[in-house]
């Protein structure tokens, strides 16, 4: 990534350190250099990176702990789902060392083009490990959370992590085939001469193609989007979740409106099914599907407003604690909300024509991904140290990693929102040196590689935490954050195969904090 | 013995065990996996010329379609009977139907090796038009299907069967129950395919 | 052989009842086999033979997911799962279809 920011804040011109890569122009990246770099960071974001972080790394480990159980439903499973990413993650990175080079028609992989260009065919055989991995892996947590919560916990007694954590395994559970579907049949174009994507009559680099034809592209277009668009929920549902939980703990209340919240991601998760085709404003759809995608789309941001209310309002009369997973979960509302409320003039089909495949959506989409989800997941993650390893995260560094990360990240994306509305397209190697009309706005570009470099140098305190705590000595505390779920009522870390050295009643909901008559100003579930 | 409860015996609030509740959702996942394909088969459908899935769709063998869905057919009954013998505790007979099962299967198998040999030798691939391409794809990946089916049914044939029968009775008829259940699914993808494919 | 406590006789029976079942549908899905290749033959228009077709199909699918996979007797749990599976499965089947047909006529 950081190598395409400095491409994009001076391209042209040979690139430091790495651009012995580039040997053959002289250290200067190359057009599909650059749209190798961008099809692959997508890509591996996504999928080997939040959606194995968020619902495998989080979603395995924390849903047996919080819903009392000993061990997910089905141990084999979860580790074949673990292999099976491994094996895809593999491929997909060995596919930069092969002669082909790595995928370069974007993480959408669009026909025809991803049908000629070159390393598709592994980034297709990887993304067939990767899905099968997701679908294996939702299947235990869907049985994990319907049958092995533990006594006393009924349905509405469940941490709202758990609920999103359900909702997402739907999701992959029923989205995802469709992809893999696909992606064979695009396998077939590639590898077997078939045209499923090549419509009839093709020229591609001046020479007519020899496929039978009648293919159609949009055929991948709506089968890719089918998954795609219930992805971005997987993306951020489980970030969602882990905010609600430390928000609750922080503020020492229980969470404003955990039905309303619990409905709205249910009928989010059912809505995230009909929008789709609001990433194909622009193929030549009539009026009437694109009013009904305009009005699917623009009805599934209630959810989103219901959650981020809901949050709010949670805050309200709190007695707010500010440690580092408090203030990653805190930034995630306003930054989500950016994210959010940008979304809006690309669900409208009319400003859609305009924005779409612009900066504009570069802007939208990171501000949900990076400053949301990702911050989300960092606040898990110092959250979460103690149970797993017995030792806190050091706050001073922690903040130290916060408050640079908060404000790099909206120096890196926020211009995007000027660049995209000025025009500029995505996916140009040189940033659009060539436009005219991109003239005013590229200076953006180095202002935005300059904060993406310390953004990096941001991270580098949360590294050496890590280390440094894994390298001391455990104090073993079960419930350093004073909290109610009944992970914290596990031994730090929790013991192999049986999670909990004592049986686990459920007595009560999820957020008894502050409650009336009580010597503490937390309730565990555990406890009567 | 696993520390992980309602792997045979059934959650009393939901009345589940573990293993039928699984292979359910897997089950809903393959459905949108061929869904995914069926919907290919639509769309390839309208966007090809006037005729032209007809034309290609002529040149498959009916009759053998036909054979090939008795024999799957009467392999899901195979299939359920293995079961209720095996909750009869009547050994023996779990291992011939059982048999029976892997038999029409392999006998599936042939058939099709058939079938594709015969279109190669007419030189008939994958890329001579869509409609052989969404073909050979939706048939192809009930092959791969049935294959794994039968690695399973083999694998609880054979002397491990037995093995399991006689230290945990309740737990191969579990086995049996959800490896069934797969093995329906896989009959009812191709009463589907079977009509659209080689009917329509 | 270890000993194994003997199902009692009206497990037992309850068995065969079930079995006398499965034979009885494995006898409809061989008649409606028949019938739908019988139907093929008919000279009707396409979207009259599909509808046929997906009928007879969704019978005899119906019949192995009722009898042979027990689902006329299954659990809440599996059957809301399956209901979703399949309005997923419609919405995946015409949507895109019907976006095709509303579309300025490019494919």
């Amino acid at each position: 990534m950081m190598v395409m920011r400095y491409q994009l804040a001076y391209p042209e011109t040979p690139i430091p350190i790495v651009g012995w890569f580039f040997a053959e122009s002289g250290g200067i990246m190359l057009p599909e250099n650059y749209n190798t770099l961008g099809a692959m960071h997508g890509t591996i974001m996504i999928f080997l990176g939040v959606v194995p972080l968020a619902v495998g790394a989080f979603g395995n480990y924390l849903v047996p702990l919080q819903i009392g159980a000993p061990d997910m439903a089905f141990p084999k499973l979860n580790a074949s789902s673990y292999w099976s990413y491994f094996i895809g993650g593999v491929i997909m990175l060995a596919s930069f060392f092969t002669p082909e080079g790595a995928a370069r028609s974007g993480w959408t992989s669009y026909p025809p083009l991803s049908i000629f260009e070159s390393g598709q065919t592994m980034w297709l055989c990887g993304m067939i490990f990767l899905i099968t991995s997701s679908l294996l892996g939702s299947m235990n947590i869907i049985v994990t959370i319907v049958q092995l919560r533990a006594p006393g916990l009924t349905w509405y007694k469940l941490p709202f992590f758990i609920w999103t954590q359900l909702i997402t395994s739907f999701l992959l559970v029923l989205a995802f085939p469709p992809l893999e579907a696909a992606s064979i049949l695009q396998l077939m174009d590639r590898v077997a001469g078939t045209s499923f994507f090549l419509p009839s009559g093709l020229v591609y680099a001046g020479n007519a193609v020899e496929a039978y034809g009648s293919g159609s592209p949009l055929l991948w277009q709506h089968l890719f989007w089918f998954l795609a668009h219930p992805e971005v929920y997987v993306l951020i549902l489980p970030a969602i979740g882990i905010v609600g939980e430390i928000i609750a703990n922080n503020t020492r209340k229980p969470l404003w409106g955990y039905k309303s919240m619990i409905y709205a991601i249910s009928f989010l998760g059912f809505m995230s099914f009909i929008v789709w085709a609001h990433h194909m404003f622009l193929t030549g759809m009539g009026q009437t599907m694109s009013a009904f995608f305009q009005l699917t789309t623009m009805i599934i941001s209630i959810p989103s407003v219901v959650v981020l209310t809901a949050f709010f309002l949670s805050l309200w009369g709190g007695s707010i604690r500010f440690n580092t997973p408090m203030l990653f979960a805190l930034s995630f509302l306003p930054m989500f909300g950016i994210g959010g409320l940008t979304g809006l003039p690309l669900g409208v089909a009319a400003s859609d024509i305009f924005l779409h495949d612009t900066y504009y959506v570069i802007g939208h989409f990171h501000y949900v991904v990076a400053p949301g989800t990702l911050f989300a997941l960092f606040a898990g993650i110092y959250y979460w140290f103690p149970k797993v390893t017995g030792k806190k995260l050091h706050e001073g560094l922690g903040k130290l990693h916060f408050w640079p990360s908060l404000l790099f990240m909206n120096g890196v994306f926020m211009p995007m929102f000027i660049q995209g509305l000025a025009g500029l397209s995505r996916r140009m190697y040189d940033g659009g040196t060539q436009y005219a009309h991109a003239s005013d706005i590229l200076q953006w570009n180095e202002f935005m590689t300059i904060s993406a470099f310390c953004l990096g140098a941001a991270q580098i305190p949360f590294i050496l935490n890590i280390f440094m705590t894994l390298a001391s000595k455990a104090t073993g505390e079960r419930n350093p954050w004073d909290s109610t779920t009944i992970e914290w009522s596990a031994p730090s870390p929790p013991l192999p195969h049986v999670n909990f050295d004592e049986e686990v009643q459920v007595y009560h909901g999820p957020y008894e904090y502050s409650v009336p008559g009580k010597d503490k100003d937390f309730c565990p579930q555990t406890v009567k | 013995m696993s520390s992980i409860p309602y792997i045979l015996e059934e959650r009393p609030d939901t009345g589940l065990n573990n293993s039928r509740l699984g292979i359910w959702i897997f089950i809903a996942s393959e459905i949108m996996l061929f869904g995914g394909l069926f919907s290919a088969y639509v769309f390839l459908r309208f966007a090809a010329p006037e005729g032209d899935f007809d034309y290609w769709g002529s040149k498959l063998n009916v009759p053998m379609a036909t054979f090939n869905t008795v024999m799957l057919i009467t392999s899901s009954v195979t299939m359920i009977m293995s079961w209720a013998s095996l909750r009869m505790k009547q050994f023996d007979k779990y291992k011939m139907y059982l048999g029976l099962t892997i038999l029409c299967g392999l006998g599936f198998l042939v058939v099709k090796y058939i079938e594709y040999t015969s279109k190669f030798h007419h030189g008939i691939f994958p890329s001579s038009s869509t409609f052989m391409g969404i073909y050979f794809t939706l048939t192809g990946l009930h092959v791969l299907h049935i294959l794994g089916g039968l690695f399973v049914l083999i694998y609880f044939w054979s002397p491990v069967g037995k093995r399991m029968y006689d230290e945990d009775p309740a737990l191969l008829a579990n086995r049996i129950e959800i490896t069934g259940l797969y093995w329906h699914f896989v009959d009812l993808v191709w009463i589907f395919l079977f009509p659209i494919l080689y009917l329509l | 052989m270890s000993e194994k406590t003997d199902i009692t006789v009206e497990e037992h029976l309850e068995i065969q009842h079930h079995v006398k079942t499965y034979i009885n549908v494995f006898v409809a899905l061989l008649v409606l086999t028949f019938v739908t290749v019988a139907v093929s033959y008919l000279e009707v228009s396409f979207i009259e033979a599909f509808f046929l077709a997906v009928t007879i199909a969704t019978v005899k699918g119906s019949l192995v997911l009722g009898f042979f996979m027990h689902l006329i007797t299954e659990k809440q749990a599996v059957i809301w799962i399956l209901v979703s599976t399949l309005i997923a499965f419609m919405i995946l089947m015409f949507l895109p279809l019907v976006s095709m047909t509303d579309h300025t006529n490019i494919w």
